[in-house]
């Protein structure tokens, strides 16, 4: 075939088209880890980075902290400025628990998640250490009469930290758990203990007298604080909100694009090549027109099929209607009003409409659309098929042609329900199919 | 009636008694793709033939409101996704012509679209009728028609729409039954939205077509008061609203 002028753009659409949505190799960056962590998952995140067993850079870090609590400090660094991914080595746990996925708003997300039991644990294990530790060190310093509360804020502050982290884990993963009391003791735990510290200075310190005037310089000091960083924290959220709105239009139209070219661009491409047959070109065309009204109109928007055998009334008859379009090249126009589950008296009622549309759109089908008319009132389903063909006289009908008496009028009527063939003012037929539901099995 | 092209209106409705009978309409098209409203006036635009006559065409909301106030035309076939706010911004600004009561200006709406949401908008907004773009040149020009002598147009999805949304507020309490369809209104709706036309309607119910209209008109009028909770909730659930 020789080069067409349309093949450029639509060859050259795929790239453009689809490769938004293929994920890009994640770039090394360095995230903190979310699985497996003790704490912040810091060392995790950094082992996974780096390459190196978890081990050693906790050790490394246990290592600093002996050195004046520098590796405390730069843990909490790591903590406060790296983000919550997923990464770090996952060497000694079983990795079928923990998987990533891409959610659809192109970020890598938890699959699964493992109980955070044995990482309280470890936080207060390592809590106690810690505990044990400074007050191993420091013992005869005036700074003694402090350890207590600054430890006690210490966890508290770590607990709330990592129930930030938890809550941003869980808006990736979408879990809908009863985790929520969960949730809210820890937060009120972090709470509790951080005023507790708090508190615990002012008391041990004996200057709960002065704790108006301490109060007063510290919201100074707060006040201060938020006049000068404002400014920048709004920049900031602002810029942040802006550019997720950027990603998310960039999102949309790149499926949006992908959807034209996976269907549209292709039934033009071969609405090209059949431009000579007119039936197929315009089953083409009302086949796409449907797919995309879909689509577009429909609330989910996904516009993609389940694929499985309709449940529900209406979408049976859509269902049913479509592939008779498609099969026949007769436009068939649906309304469908209510809708309730399909049963095995309703399935044999769609079967029956399902032949008065292929018979509609055989014999009718020149004089214009078929229309289907389904409305489902209280415990009657009733199905209406008529065409604007030339009409016919039941009567005329051979004795073995089947197809309206037994498909239609005897599948109704074994199953309870009635069907009424007749002539159209104007010209046409109309197959109206009445059958009471099936009685609710619950 | 100092309108400037009140003068060429009047007395072409007796020179054009040849063609298409009496009837004569002046008709604004608003779309925003040229091609289609290329379309729809080499469809119906033949004047000798139609009797519609095209007197003015609008891409987007402004323009189109200039345009309508301008030639003050008597039907728009007006397209419901646009730019600058969509058919439902038009019908909102031109809501005074509308109201005008000795040349009201009526408004078909006419779109691709047949989705409930946009349907039920500009119903609510004040169209007098809802086709979708699939329509044949005839019945196009017929549904103006209907629409100039102030009947409404439902196409079958529209009748479907509105038996869907007046089903499901069926029990409520007595008070409300104003609103809520009669039972002659409900048949002619459903045979509408079994793809009958109005004069088969009028031939299967034993009465005239007149009547259908005045039915339809009527269901028109309940949709539009559909601030009644009931509707709203039927909305809201549907996420019309």
């Amino acid at each position: 075939m020789p080069p067409h002028p349309g093949r450029v753009t639509i060859d050259g659409m795929p790239e453009a088209a689809t490769a938004p949505l293929v994920e890009p190799r994640p770039p090394r960056k360095l995230y903190r880890s979310s699985d497996g962590r003790w704490l912040g998952g810091v060392a995790r995140g950094l082992a996974g980075h780096l390459g190196l067993p978890v081990i050693w850079v906790r050790l490394v870090f246990v290592g600093l902290f002996m050195a004046d609590g520098l590796g405390a400090l730069l843990y909490a660094a790591f903590w406060f400025f790296v983000p919550l991914g997923v990464g770090g080595v996952g060497g000694q746990r079983s990795p079928s628990l923990v998987s990533t996925e891409t959610s659809p708003d192109g970020r890598r997300r938890l699959v699964a998640r493992r109980p955070d039991k044995g990482q309280i644990v470890a936080l207060l294990l390592m809590v106690v250490v810690a505990m044990v530790f400074v007050g191993n060190v420091n013992v005869g310093n005036g700074a003694k009469a402090y350890l207590w509360p600054v430890v006690l804020v210490g966890a508290g502050v770590a607990l709330v930290w990592r129930q930030a982290d938890n809550a941003r884990r869980a808006r990736w993963v979408e879990v809908g758990r009863r985790r929520r009391t969960l949730t809210l003791l820890r937060a009120a735990g972090g709470v509790l203990l951080v005023t507790a510290g708090v508190s615990g200075v002012f008391v041990l310190q004996g200057s709960a007298a002065h704790l108006g005037s301490v109060l007063q310089a510290a919201l100074a000091v707060l006040v201060g604080i938020t006049l000068l960083a404002g400014p920048y924290l709004v920049r900031m959220t602002q810029d942040l909100s802006e550019e997720r709105l950027m990603r998310i239009r960039a999102q949309e139209r790149a499926e949006v694009a992908a959807h034209v070219h996976d269907s549209v661009l292709h039934t033009l491409t071969l609405i090209q090549r059949n431009a000579e047959n007119a039936n197929e070109v315009r089953r083409l065309a009302r086949a796409q027109e449907r797919d995309l009204r879909t689509w577009l109109y429909k609330p989910e928007g996904t516009g993609k099929d389940e694929a499985d055998e309709p449940t529900d009334l209406a979408d049976a008859v859509r269902r049913n209607a479509a592939e008779v379009e498609d099969k026949h090249g007769v436009p068939i126009e649906v309304v469908v009003v209510g809708d309730c589950p399909l049963d095995e008296r309703t399935g044999a009622q769609m079967q029956a409409a399902r032949e008065a549309m292929v018979n509609a759109a055989k014999y009718g089908g020149e004089g214009g659309a078929v229309q289907v008319y389904a409305e489902v009132e209280g415990r009657t389903v009733f199905v209406s098929v008529r065409d604007r063909g030339p009409g016919f006289d039941f009567d005329s009908i051979p004795a073995d042609r089947m197809g309206v008496r037994e498909s239609i009028i005897g599948r109704m009527e074994r199953h309870g329900g009635t069907a009424r063939l007749r002539a159209v003012p104007g010209g046409g037929t109309e197959v109206e199919l009445e059958m009471e539901r099936a009685e609710k099995t619950s | 009636m100092s309108d400037p092209t009140e003068a060429n209106t009047d007395p072409v409705e007796p020179t054009q008694a040849g063609g298409a009978g009496e009837r004569h309409v002046r008709v604004v098209l608003v779309d925003d793709h040229r091609m289609f409203r290329t379309g729809v006036q080499a469809e119906i635009g033949r004047t000798e033939e139609t009797g519609v006559e095209v007197v003015g065409e609008a891409a987007d909301v402004d323009q189109a409101v200039t345009v309508i106030t301008a030639t003050r035309p008597e039907v728009v076939l007006l397209d419901v996704h646009l730019p600058g706010g969509g058919g439902v911004e038009v019908l909102r600004r031109c809501a005074p012509l509308m109201a005008d009561a000795e040349r009201p200006v009526r408004f078909l709406a006419l779109s691709v679209s047949d989705a409930a949401e946009d349907v039920i908008g500009v119903i609510r907004g004040g169209a007098r009728g809802y086709v979708t773009k699939t329509i044949t040149g005839t019945d196009l020009v017929d549904s103006v028609f209907r629409v100039q002598e102030g009947d409404a147009v439902f196409s079958p999805r529209l009748a479907g729409f509105v038996l869907d949304a007046f089903a499901s507020t069926d029990a409520p309490p007595v008070d409300e039954d104003m609103d809520r369809l009669t039972q002659r209104e409900r048949e002619v709706l459903r045979l509408i939205a079994r793809g009958y036309a109005y004069k088969e309607i009028a031939k299967q119910l034993f009465i005239s077509v007149k009547t259908v209209e005045s039915h339809v008109s009527a269901v028109l009028r309940k949709l539009q008061l559909s601030n009644r909770h009931e509707l709203t909730r039927w909305a809201t659930a549907r996420r019309l609203v």
